[in-house]
Formats: structure tokens, sequence, C-alpha cells
């Protein structure tokens, strides 16, 4: 790494996430989506379409497309690979600790061991301007479930 | 460096202009700071600029010693209150070479300026059938007003392409010019592009069909010595804190056959000479178009700055930001998977650019860790962004108190970037 990369820059781009931005998993249209659900940003310009398939009250498959920077492209695509498999349930509980851990300054361990992987993306709490980038798709896929309508783009820019 | 030979020798471009570009930049208590431990390089200008001590003080000494409201009190405050803000409009008269006083109106800025000749020179004009001319490199607020007004009035927005190097092809335009264009409103310097456009020309074709041309110089007041006489335009419309002077104020130029036409922006307190609840009598210009009480201390603050960039000269300022454009671009120019949009032959000291391994919000967030200020978005300007099909870019603008150095302090942070998302 360059020679003039501080501690909160080295937090916020962690190989993971560069990996991530560069090469999302689970990028294309998913044709046999249960839901689907846009998210854009406007002042950003963050935008992207989620798909998931909900079977049993369980999402089965999720995917995405989208332009934007590295954190929204990479937290996408973490949680893409993330979601796949759990209950409707255990995903409201990752939602809560997700957004936990980008917004409280010390995010208690349990918060910490329920994430897992999802926990490089961490550093962008100490960018407050960078925070709406790493939550678009979390809340794109929360009213996604909730609402299973895509009449309006959801936004994390207040 | 291996562009260091490029590098423009600073004792000789002194010389050339007998300013001492060195010498103003400590004029700005701003730019001597530190941000994340090391000196500020603020490349935002195009955004707002930094105002000098001169302009600090004179709103410092306007509240401290002068404060009153204007135009009223019978008093020796009031007095110096009122002969200091309509001193600031024979400023501002002088630097845009108005030829006369009452046709300098203070708004709030330009995007005010805007709005009050969409809603009173426009609206009353317009009828079902009838265009507005912009172009495709408008910022939004020399849209959306016009976009409002045709909604009102049943006219038709019309839109002037622009090539691939973000230039308006006259003929384009001399094209788009008929019978019902009622109005042309076309940007002097483009923020998100830096195009300079050929607005000279522009306005003696709209002219020789008799269809009045607003010019948005909110970028071009900073850049190039404006004379509204010589372009012959019908309205000017600018923004005091992109010129060295406190938000919140700008001016509205207009001929004084049209402004005499129009009715009242805002009614109120100032704009009128006598009020019963049968008639009120509008005041004369430019009083008739500033309702309420106006923001005087920034008004006073304005007329420092044009005092102060008077005394560079603007032809000095757009020299010397001509030196450091080009410095700039063939610097960025040979940086890995740069690539630069808005390449016009003239052009104003902005650089849009993308990098191939990185979205500017990534770049801005890592040049902001070295200290370096850009901005990174779609610069108000959502069409541009569509046209060149980039859904944003970074932009890097210069003033006449930037230096190589900062120059080289954002081509370093890119090559980080690089270094981060590309191991380059």
């Amino acid at each position: 790494m360059g020679k003039v990369m501080n501690q909160e820059l080295r937090e916020l781009y962690q190989e993971v996430i560069i990996d991530h931005g560069r090469h999302p998993r689970n990028f294309k249209k998913l044709e046999d989506h249960s839901h689907s659900q846009e998210g854009y940003n406007p002042l950003c310009g963050d935008r992207l379409m989620l798909y998931l398939k909900v079977e049993n009250d369980r999402v089965i498959d999720a995917a995405f497309e989208g332009v934007g920077c590295a954190i929204s492209m990479a937290s996408a695509s973490l949680m893409t690979t993330q979601i796949k498999g759990k209950t409707l349930e255990e995903i409201q509980q990752l939602f809560q600790a997700f957004h936990c851990l980008v917004t409280t300054p010390e995010p208690p361990s349990s918060v910490q061991n329920c994430l897992g992987k999802l926990t490089v993306l961490g550093g962008v709490r100490d960018f407050p301007t960078r925070i709406k980038c790493a939550t678009l798709a979390w809340h794109t896929m929360k009213v996604g479930l909730d609402r299973n309508t895509h009449e309006q783009a959801v936004s994390t820019e207040s | 460096m291996p562009l260091a030979s490029s590098r423009p020798n600073t004792s000789v471009a002194q010389a050339a202009s007998g300013v001492n570009w060195d010498r103003l930049r400590q004029d700005f208590p701003v730019l001597s700071q530190l941000i994340h431990g090391r000196p500020l390089v603020y490349l935002d200008n195009a955004a707002t600029s930094q105002k000098p001590n001169a302009v600090i003080e004179s709103i410092d000494h306007y509240y401290r010693h002068d404060n009153a409201n204007v135009h009223r009190g019978v008093y020796t405050l009031s007095e110096r209150a009122t002969q200091a803000y309509e001193a600031a409009r024979d400023k501002v008269q002088v630097f845009l070479n108005a030829a006369q006083r009452e046709e300098v109106i203070f708004v709030r800025g330009t995007t005010e300026a805007i709005n009050l000749v969409a809603q009173s020179f426009a609206r009353p004009r317009l009828k079902p059938g009838d265009e507005i001319l912009i172009s495709a490199m408008e910022h939004h607020s020399n849209i959306v007003p016009w976009q409002m007004v045709c909604e009102q009035t049943g006219a038709q927005l019309k839109v002037v392409p622009i090539n691939d190097n973000a230039e308006i092809v006259l003929a384009d335009y001399r094209q788009l010019l008929n019978k019902n264009t009622q109005l042309v409103a076309i940007t002097h310097i483009s923020n998100a592009l830096g195009s300079i456009n050929p607005v000279q020309e522009m306005i003696a074709a709209a002219h020789e069909q008799s269809i009045p041309v607003l010019l948005d110089g909110a970028q071009a007041a900073p850049h190039l010595a404006v004379d509204v006489q010589a372009l012959d335009c019908d309205f000017y419309a600018l923004s005091s804190h992109k010129i060295y002077g406190p938000t919140g104020i700008g001016v509205l130029y207009g001929k004084r056959s049209w402004l005499d036409a129009m009715e009242p922006y805002q009614g109120g307190g100032d704009m009128i000479s006598s009020v019963t609840f049968e008639k009120t009598h509008y005041n004369v210009l430019p009083y008739k178009f500033e309702a309420g009480t106006p923001h005087i201390a920034g008004v006073v603050g304005f007329g420092t700055a044009l005092d102060y960039v008077s005394d560079i000269g603007l032809d000095n300022i757009a020299e010397r930001e001509q030196q450091l454009l080009k410095y700039a671009t063939q610097v960025l120019l040979p940086l890995q998977g740069l690539r630069i949009i808005g390449t016009a032959k003239l052009k104003a000291s902005i650089i849009s650019f993308v990098l191939e391994s990185a979205h500017p919000h990534d770049i801005s967030t890592i040049l902001d860790q070295q200290g370096v200020a850009i901005r990174a978005g779609h610069h108000c300007a959502m069409p541009v962004m569509e046209r060149f099909k980039v859904p944003a870019t970074a932009r890097a603008s210069l003033a006449f108190y930037n230096n190589e150095d900062d120059i080289d302090r954002l081509a370093e942070g890119i090559k980080e970037v690089n270094r981060i998302f590309a191991g380059i």
C-alpha cells in the first residue's frame, strides 16, 4: 500500500472492499426474481437494481446491477453473498447489526460476530459523508422486502 | 517528475504581469491550514471561492461601525450604510461596464437572477408554441427555472447540442433559432466542463431575429473580463461568492428598456413609492426589483471583492489561470487511466476527469485524506453527465491563488488512488 495511506483510509479501503468493488459478486439480473427494487442516491449518482428470490420466507437467491463508488458496489456485493439462504427474520437482524456497525463509534462484539465478513465495511463510520454509500443496498433490500413495489427508488441521502 | 521541464518559471510569469501571485495567496487566511496533517490544497473554486482578508474585514467593519437599514433613516449611520450599499452598485456597474447604475439589480445569487427573469420577463410574454433555447451544458439553475415557466405558459424548452469536445457548434445553434424563439439562455462558461462559449456570435445571431439573450455568468465573471455593452447581452447573471465575495448576494444586469417594462418579481418594502389599500405605485429602477431589506453587509463585502479583483486585473487573472490550466492538463493527462471530460479549445481553469481505477467519490475521499479538496459528483449538471455517459466526474477547479505545487499535490494524490485501487 502507498506511503501516504493513513490508518482510517486503510480501514476504509480494505482489500476485500477493493476486490468486491472492482469485481462485484452476483452482479447480474435475476430473471426469476420475486422481488426487485431500485436504489438511487441522486447527489452521488450511486444507482443499483436489487433482485431477490424469496420462497417460504427465505431468500434463496440475490443479485444486483448498478453503478457507483467502490463502497456502494462492495456493500451490495457483500450483502448479496451474505443474505442468500437466510430467513427474512435473520435478514432483519443482519440489517440492524449492519446499521449499528456503520453508525456506532464502538459497535458491541455481538454485532461484529453476527456480521462476519461484513465487518470490513465498519471503516466507513469514520467517513460521515460516505455512510450513505454503504447503506444504500441495505435500505434498498429492506424496502424491497417490505413493500415489494418499485415505484420509487430508495435513497439514503436525506 | 517526468514533466518538471514543462513547469513554467514562476518568476518569469510574475515579471510578465507584474503580479506577485505567491503574495496574493497570503491574503486568503483559510488557505493557511492543515487538513489531515497536510497543507490544504483547495481546488473547488467553481463551487465557491475563498475570501481575502479585505473582504472579511470590510464585512466586520460594516457590522462594527456602520450597520443600519438603507434608504430610509435620516441619521448618520443609515446614510453611511446607504452610501456603502450604493457605492457597491457603482462598482458592479464599472465591473460589468453597464451603461447605467440602474441596470444593476442586487439579488441573492445567479439562481435568483435567472428565476427573476423567468418570472418577470419571460412568463408574461410566453404563449403556447413559443420556445426558450438553452444548451446541453447548462447548470440546473439555468434549466429548471425555464422548465417551470414552460409549464406555466405552454412554451417549449429547446436544447442546443454540444459536440464530443463539449463545444456548442454555431451552425446547430443557428438552426434552432426561429420565429418562435422568445429567449436564449446560455451559460458563458460551463461549470462542469470549463468550456467558454462563443457568446458574442450567439448573441449577434439571436439579435438578428430580435431574440433577447440571457447569459449565466456565474463561472465567467471570476475568470474573464465581462463587458455587457460589448457583448450586447440583454441579461447577465452572476454570484458574489464565486468572485471572492460573500455568499447570499449576486447581481442581475438587465438592459434598462427591458427592466423598465418588467413587472416586479416580489412585493414588499423598498420596491414601492407609495402604498394605499387601493393602489400601490412601484419604485423606480433598480429598487423596483429589490423588495425587503437587502443583504447590505453582503453587498458591501461584494464591493470590496470587486475592488480586490480589479486591483489585480481580470486580464492578469485570466492569464495566470490559463498558465495553471495548461500545467495541470500536462501533469494530469499522462496519469494512468485518467480521461478529461470537456476538452473545448477555449476553456477556463476547470478540469473534470474520470479515472479507470476508481469512482469520483472514492477519488475525492482519498484526496481529502491528503488535504486536497476537489468536487466529485454531477456538479448540478446531470444532463452533462448523461451526454458524456458517466455517472459522475471528479473536478479540480483552479483560482489565481492556486499554484503549481497544488497541482503536483493533486497528481500525487491521484497516483495514490491508482496505487490503492489498481496496484499501479
